[in-house]
Formats: structure tokens, sequence, C-alpha cells
């Protein structure tokens, strides 16, 4: 499907004390099922404010949100979230966090014994059936992020967004998962937006680099189409021309085109 | 007692219990080198050639250094209770109105020889009268209870009746409770309710309070993971909003119980019956005094077990749960 998400002259404003504040502008996003898209920018440029949108955590200002042909009205399983902060609950095991989800997408249809089934294989999904009895706080921050995406991927989601999702990690476990997702949505050829503000992590992973201006009125800057063909393994990776080159274009429109916001809060 | 520190506490307590496994081991390896703490430079050469050995030593300070860890903790508080009676000694062994502590022993021996016995409605045994009391401040209590963590959980979940009802609790809680007790006795023309009516009104506010206080700081996190899962109402209470809640819950209760406790005393010296207010009372018609200290000490001594008790339940549930 070549218009999966739908994102026409969306526009977001908060009220604040100090008057409107415009956060995004003129939107215009067009996303193909099966597709992955990383959300680059400086901080503040809106990127977690487009994956909240998209989400419908919040609701747009101005301007038209659809999902496979449907008006975005609000959250829902459909579209799956990944938090920045993995958002587990404390109080339930790995798996009763998962089955959490499971259960509000697929109880109505399906037994408990179906249900147990889908949350194990999720897990097992990211490598973690010896953590499944474990509590969030007895495991590391890469395995409860991981948790969390197996919370989102259980759900079988239309969309996959997550916010940051390797922001909090060390760059070694960061690696690991990165490889672990690439397999995840080649294996499960998910449709994923992810906010990032690590170059490598957008050219590795993605097939578009949507590449946003520096806030407020943030909007699309560039969008860079990554040609890299699958799988991808980021040690040959590092010395081919084409990856350099896309590095390098990403590089550039972060510290050249909106380097100014920098010079302006030093 | 948020619900921050509460798992503060919890990644707290997981280097002290290593440390206690690993003690006895440091204690066995301590026995067989008795130099390595008191002479330091050896020590260090040791750790030199044996750096395995290290954290052992360090970990294992000795059984002596141990033992001083809980005399640290029982003596001063013993030295203060040493202290006290002491100074009550002192102030009593000329004579005079109050009896001193070997008086209210022997008083008090007596005393706890028959806690149980009944002649009559008036005079009964001071078991009794801590029971009856704590009768009244469970079921006051209780009822306190079943309103005020319902209406919490409202008024912390709409911002609309929050506004409407928080100025009328604000104007009646520093209201004294025992202000409310002709109220009651004019509506339930017994005393014995209106004791009770006193004790619900007293525990209810912390309740209220801290249960909405709870709900409003549930973490945004958690309440957009229930959005995404678009969780029913019914489960978003009970996976999210319930055991998000429970340590200010708990907070509430422990507040709650405290007054009643408080309260209880007074209020019955007001309705009389049976009970340890109304006992302290009698004992002060009767003029014995002695009693009078030992109630004193009674009505503490199970205050402090009824505060030390939930907080060890708030302490297991909310180790269960997060």
């Amino acid at each position: 499907m070549e218009k999966f998400v739908q994102i026409e002259k969306v526009g977001q404003t908060f009220d604040t004390k100090k008057g409107k504040f415009v956060a995004l502008r003129d939107i215009d996003l067009t996303i193909k099922q099966g597709e992955f898209i990383a959300l680059i920018g400086h901080s503040g440029c809106g990127k977690s404010t487009l994956l909240n949108l998209i989400a419908g955590l919040t609701k747009p200002t101005t301007g038209v949100m659809l999902c496979d042909g449907r008006e975005i009205g609000g959250p829902g399983p459909e579209r799956a979230v990944v938090f920045q902060n993995h958002s587990l609950l404390p109080w339930l095991t790995c798996f009763e966090n998962v089955y959490l989800a499971v259960e509000r997408v697929f109880g109505a249809k399906e037994g408990k014994a179906k249900l147990k089934e889908r949350t194990a294989a999720a897990i097992n999904l990211v490598g973690l059936d010896h953590a499944s009895s474990k509590y969030p706080h007895e495991i590391s921050g890469g395995m409860k992020q991981r948790v969390g995406i197996a919370r989102a991927l259980s759900m079988q989601p239309k969309v996959l967004l997550m916010d940051e999702p390797f922001g909090a990690l060390d760059a070694l476990t960061r690696a690991k998962l990165q490889d672990e997702l690439m397999k995840i949505c080649d294996a499960t050829q998910a449709t994923t937006v992810m906010v990032t503000h690590d170059v490598d992590e957008a050219v590795l992973l993605s097939d578009r680099i949507v590449m946003m201006t520096n806030g407020p009125a943030a909007t699309i800057g560039e969008i860079l189409e990554v040609n890299l063909p699958r799988p991808r393994h980021r040690l040959t990776l590092a010395h081919d021309p084409a990856y350099i080159d896309y590095r390098a274009a990403v590089l550039e429109f972060l510290y050249e085109k909106q380097a100014h916001v920098e010079k302006m809060a030093a | 007692m948020s619900a921050l520190t509460m798992s503060g506490d919890f990644s707290l307590e997981k280097p002290v219990d290593r440390a206690r496994q690993e003690a006895p081991l440091g204690g066995s390896s301590i026995t067989s080198q008795p130099v390595a703490e008191v002479v330091a430079e050896p020590a260090k050469e040791k750790k030199m050639e044996k750096p395995a050995t290290l954290p052992v030593a360090e970990a294992g300070t000795p059984i002596g250094e141990r033992l001083g860890a809980v005399g640290r903790a029982i003596l001063p508080p013993l030295l203060g209770m040493v202290v006290l009676i002491g100074l009550w000694y002192v102030a009593t062994h000329k004579g005079g109105s109050i009896p001193g502590p070997v008086q209210t022993w022997d008083a008090a021996k007596l005393l706890f020889a028959d806690p149980f016995y009944r002649n009559g409605p008036n005079d009964q045994g001071i078991g009794w009268n801590v029971l009856s009391s704590l009768q009244r401040v469970g079921i006051g209590f209780g009822f306190a209870a079943l309103v005020g963590i319902p209406l919490g959980f409202i008024l912390g979940r709409s911002a609309f009746l929050s506004a409407m009802i928080n100025p009328i609790i604000s104007l009646l809680r520093p209201v004294s409770p025992l202000a409310w007790l002709p109220i009651g006795l004019l509506v339930f023309k017994k005393a014995d309710p209106a004791a009770t009516y006193t004790i619900f009104i007293c525990s209810i506010w912390p309740m209220i309070m801290n249960t909405a206080q709870g709900v409003q700081r549930v973490p945004q996190d958690y309440l957009n993971v229930a959005r995404v899962l678009a969780l029913s109402e019914w489960k978003v209470v009970t996976k999210i909003l319930f055991p998000a809640v429970l340590p200010y819950m708990l907070t509430g209760i422990r507040l709650s119980i405290g007054t009643a406790w408080l309260v209880i005393v007074a209020a019955e010296m007001l309705t009389g019956g049976v009970g340890i207010g109304f006992w302290v009372w009698d004992e002060w018609n009767n003029l014995k005094v002695e009693h009078i200290i030992i109630a004193i000490f009674v009505i503490g001594i199970v205050g402090l077990i009824l505060e030390q008790s939930l907080i060890l339940l708030a302490r297991k549930l909310t180790k269960e749960s997060s």
C-alpha cells in the first residue's frame, strides 16, 4: 500500500502561559506499508510531538491524519508505541506487562492458552525467555527496552512508533538492539516510525530519513531516501561509500543547514 | 512516602542484602588472617598479591564490629528509657501525689495478673478496656476507609469534583473531631456509636487526601500506556491506578489510625462505657494515679504497635507490587 499513513498539512500549536506556541507547521508526509522511517532533528524540533500525533496521544491543531484509510482520532493498539523510558508497569512481571497488551487486543477472540502463547512468542522474539518472570526493576535498561518492544510487537500493530527507544542505553547495548530491531522488522514487515537523534542509527535502520528543521514552528526540511540493500550489517556498511554519503548528507543537514539554533542557545 | 522513594528504598536494599550474605564468608576468612584489618600496611601488600581476597576481607569486618552495630541500634533507646525512668524516680522519690516507678510497677503486676475480669459494666479488666477501644477505632476507621478511599479516587480523577469538594474538606479538616461528638450523640442517641462516629470523622480526611494525591501523581507514562493500549476503565483502575496509588493509600491509612487512636481516648472520656479512655477517667475518679500512668504506657505501646504493623504491611505490599 503506497499511502498507509498520510499526514496532510498538519500543524500543532500549544497554549502556554506566554501565549500560543507553534510547535509544528505544514507537515506533509506519506508512509508506505512496511516502510521504516526515522525522524531526526535537533532537540526541541518537534520530532516527539509528531510521533505523539501519529500515536493519537495529542490531536493536531490543523490538518488531517489518516492511518490505513481511517482518520486518527485517538490512541489505539493498532499504533503501538515504544516509549523512550520503556514505561513498563513496575508491579507486573515482564510477562504480565506484555500479557496486558495481548489480552487487550486478542482477549475477545482467543482463549487464555493462546494469549499466553502469543505473549511468550513476543518475549521470545526479543530474546528474553529467561527474564519473563522477572520484575522490571530486576533487569537492565536494555532488557526493559526490549520488553517494551515486545509489548508493542505483541499487539501486531499496523504501525510501530518508537520514541528514541535506545536513547538512554549505552553504545554497545544500543548497537545490539538496533541489529535485533532490524531482524524483527525484516521478519514482521512492520511499518515503523522511529524518533532518533543518532545519525548512524537513522542511516542504518531507515528506508527514509525525515529531517526536521529547528523549532519553533518546525517542519520537514528534507527527506533522504536510503537505498542500501537489506539485510544491512553495520561492519560492512562502515566502509560502504553509499553509507558514508548518506551519513554525510544527514550530518550536513543537521550541522550546517540547521545549525543556527545551537548558536542561539549557546 | 511517595512511590518514588518506595522504589528507591527497594533498590537500596539489594546491596545491603548482598553484604549480609558475604558477611559470614568474610567472618571465616578473618579468623584465618586476623591481622588484615588491624595493620594497614601488610594488608595493602596482601592486596597486591591476592586481589581475590580483598572484597571478602573488607566486607566481613569483624564480628565485634557487627555486634557494635547491634549495640548502636539498641543502646541509645535503652539508655533513653533508663534516663526517663531515672528522672521519674528522682522527681517522685520524696513522695507526693504522683507515684514513682516502683509503686507503678507493683500496681501493674497486680493489674496485669488478671486483665480480663468482669465485675459488671463499669468494672472490667484493662484488657477488655483496650479491646473495646480498639474495636471502636476499627469500626470507625473501617467505615472511613470504605467511604474515604473511593472518594479519594473520584476526587483524584475529576478536577471538577476536586475543585468542588476540596474547599469543604479544607474547612472541616482542622476542626477537632471532638466538636463532632455532640452531633453524633444527637443523631445516634447513644454514646457508643457517637464515639465510633467521631473516629470515622477524624480518620476520613487523611484517607481522602492521600488517596486523591496518589491518584493525581500517577506517572503520565503509565497513563499513556493505558491510552495506547486503550484499556478499559476497570483495567486502568486495577492494573494501573490501584497499584500506583497503594503507597499513598497506605500512608493515609497510617495517619488515620494514628489520629483515631489519639482521639478515641478523649472521646471515651466524654462518652463513658468501657474503653481505655473511660478507664483513665474512672481511675482518676478513684484517685488511682498509678493506674493512669500505666494507662499512658499502654496507650503508647498499643499506638506504637498499630503504627509499626502498618509500616510493615506497607513495606510488604509495596515490595510485592513494585
